[in-house]
């Protein structure tokens, strides 16, 4: 059969399937502020609700996921169930989640640790020095957990930084590696090919299988990735410290 | 009680269904790269199929065994013997205290899998003892590992008959949320395209190759990174079509041009270098008959399980038998 495309929706909150057997919530095509906190607080809501055949629900950067069995909670079913939920609130205006964090992670900016600062500040129309400095003093969210265990989205950044992805990958970053695209920043949690260019370099570790608390993050905490010299980060790692502090956000 | 490894191939590895839970942290479900292969091991064995199981990819090992234990063989048919002796694949057996498997080379496909009576127990991290490569959880079996294998005893002497998913063919997809980014000429070419999988695959992913020209979507480099699931059919950026295994991430921003069904997931992951794949659109309605059916037929492997007879082709020394003697002739 040849592919035959579905009714195609128009309006936000979007209700779509992902393959078989999964349901994404789009709150917007962007990521802004209200989108993220919709979907930080609709993937919330629904994990409360524990409906019989859900696997499991995440959030990603303007949506909610859950991925379900379809035998056990039909398709139209588990449709209608989300689009009630979506009815009972302004998802919009939902509060961000309590419990939040600062991080304030020490960080190398270009040098040959994070060699495509130079390439990222050209495409932002800024020189390597203006770039720095917009860049380490953007206290950026959480927006999203991803791609590989416990890895920050993070932002938004200045329009100025909406730069597109690479088109050839990468060949392959280290753990610690800050990459740039689109107005956000990803902290890489291992070494990974990537789309992303390579502006910053931390010892900051996201996923540490070896702790109880695996995992170092939780969406909706901040980050700022300060400018620190090559040798500050060398002898920070030689003392075995990422040298990041952390505080709670009581506000 | 353990299966001592004295040799093994570069990327043998621990799992069983997966590790369910963590999408929200990044982390990926893993587990066996071919499901079905899992369940088999289990109706062989007699036993669970949330067991752990060793997966071998494209090569096996030396294994010896410090008890008397029963094993099972599944998935991509790998050349098996015990201490010089023949193996059949699809079957579980009695290893003895001190004897030596020999697994060789994958004859086709790529993932084959050893199972042991009460399954390899080794420590579940978060619930599952899936090695995850990519996340650092757990690592690739090494030579000189002790494998811990569970108490339960298993049964030996059984043989499944298994259809030939080891050679690439036919993989029913369904549309997905990006599927519209694609236009529709785009998506008719896509499925009349032959494709070859590359020489790039592993258990995130694999890589596809044809003489078509790249399946862009529009507006590609700019999409807001979105979720991911194993199946979801990924266009790079030059248009490359990736499918995405177990160990995939869980989000990204290539956009997906479909994803293949999970019953269609164990054919396209043993699909060897070069081998040859198509895909075929089917709607929601018939993905949900196809995995109803798909249910339904792993329900019904112990049931099919049978005794594992001596195959003639097994038996080195075969003229020597006397295979006529005591014969009663028919006109007689």
């Amino acid at each position: 059969m040849a592919y035959r495309p579905m009714t195609q929706p128009t309006s936000f909150p979007l209700v779509r399937n992902v393959g078989y057997d999964g349901v994404l919530i789009t709150f917007a095509d962007t990521m802004t502020e209200s989108s993220n906190r919709a979907a930080l607080a609709f993937r919330n809501a629904i994990d409360a609700l524990q409906w019989e055949g859900v696997f499991e629900t995440s959030a990603s950067l303007a949506s909610a996921f859950l991925r379900f069995d379809p035998l056990q909670l039909p398709h139209a079913e588990i449709e209608d169930r989300v689009r009630q939920v979506l009815n009972q609130q302004d998802w919009y205006k939902a509060p961000l989640p309590g419990g939040r964090k600062l991080w304030r992670v020490p960080t190398v900016y270009g040098t040959d640790l994070a060699p495509q600062l130079d390439e990222a500040a050209a495409a932002a129309g800024l020189s390597p020095t203006e770039a720095i400095r917009r860049l380490s003093a953007t206290q950026v969210r959480v927006l999203t957990i991803g791609f590989a265990p416990g890895q920050p989205y993070l932002g938004p950044l200045g329009p100025e930084f909406n730069i597109p992805r690479l088109k050839e990958l990468n060949p392959m970053v280290p753990e610690g590696a800050l990459v740039l695209a689109i107005s956000q920043f990803v902290l890489f949690s291992g070494p990974t090919p990537t789309g992303w260019r390579h502006v910053g370099q931390t010892a900051f570790r996201c996923f540490r299988p070896e702790n109880p608390q695996a995992f170092a993050l939780n969406p909706g905490d901040e980050m700022l990735f300060h400018a620190v010299s090559r040798d500050e980060l060398e002898s920070l790692r030689a003392a075995g410290t990422d040298g990041a502090e952390c505080q709670e956000i009581t506000s | 009680m353990s299966l001592t490894v004295r040799s093994i191939g570069p990327a043998c590895t621990i799992q069983d269904q997966g590790r369910i839970g963590y999408l929200d942290q990044g982390l990926s479900r893993s587990g066996a790269a071919d499901i079905l292969a899992l369940h088999e091991g289990a109706a062989l064995l007699g036993q669970r199929p949330d067991l752990a199981a060793l997966e071998m990819a494209g090569m096996g090992g030396v294994f010896e065994a410090t008890r008397d234990m029963q094993i099972a063989l599944t998935g991509a048919p790998m050349q098996a013997s015990v201490d010089g002796s023949p193996l059949v694949w699809n079957a579980s057996h009695t290893l003895a205290a001190g004897q030596r498997l020999q697994i060789g080379a994958a004859a086709k496909g790529t993932y084959g899998y050893l199972h042991v009576g009460g399954g390899i127990d080794s420590a579940p991290f978060l619930a599952s003892r899936s090695t995850h490569l990519t996340a650092k959880v757990g690592r690739a079996v090494q030579a000189g590992d002790d494998l811990p294998v569970g108490a339960t005893p298993g049964k030996a002497g059984r043989k499944l008959r298994v259809e030939d998913r080891f050679s690439g063919g036919l993989l029913r997809v369904v549309p997905s949320f990006q599927t519209a980014m694609f236009d529709p000429a785009t998506l008719e070419r896509f499925t009349k395209t032959t494709f070859q999988r590359g020489t790039r695959a592993n258990r995130m992913g694999m890589q596809l190759e044809s003489d078509s020209e790249g399946f862009a979507a529009k507006g590609q480099l700019n999409v807001l990174s979105e979720v991911i699931t194993p199946g979801d059919i990924q266009m790079t950026g030059t248009g490359n079509p990736f499918i995405l295994l177990p160990e995939c991430q869980t989000t990204g921003g290539y956009p997906r041009i479909a994803t293949v069904l999970p019953c269609d997931l164990p054919r396209a992951a043993q699909t060897p270098a070069g081998g040859q794949l198509r895909f075929e659109f089917v709607t929601m309605e018939q993905a949900t008959a196809l995995m109803a059916a798909f249910a339904s037929d792993l329900a019904r492997l112990p049931g099919r399980v049978e005794a594992l007879v001596r195959d003639p082709h097994d038996i080195a020394d075969l003229l020597s038998y006397q295979l006529i003697s005591g014969m009663i002739s028919a006109t007689e």
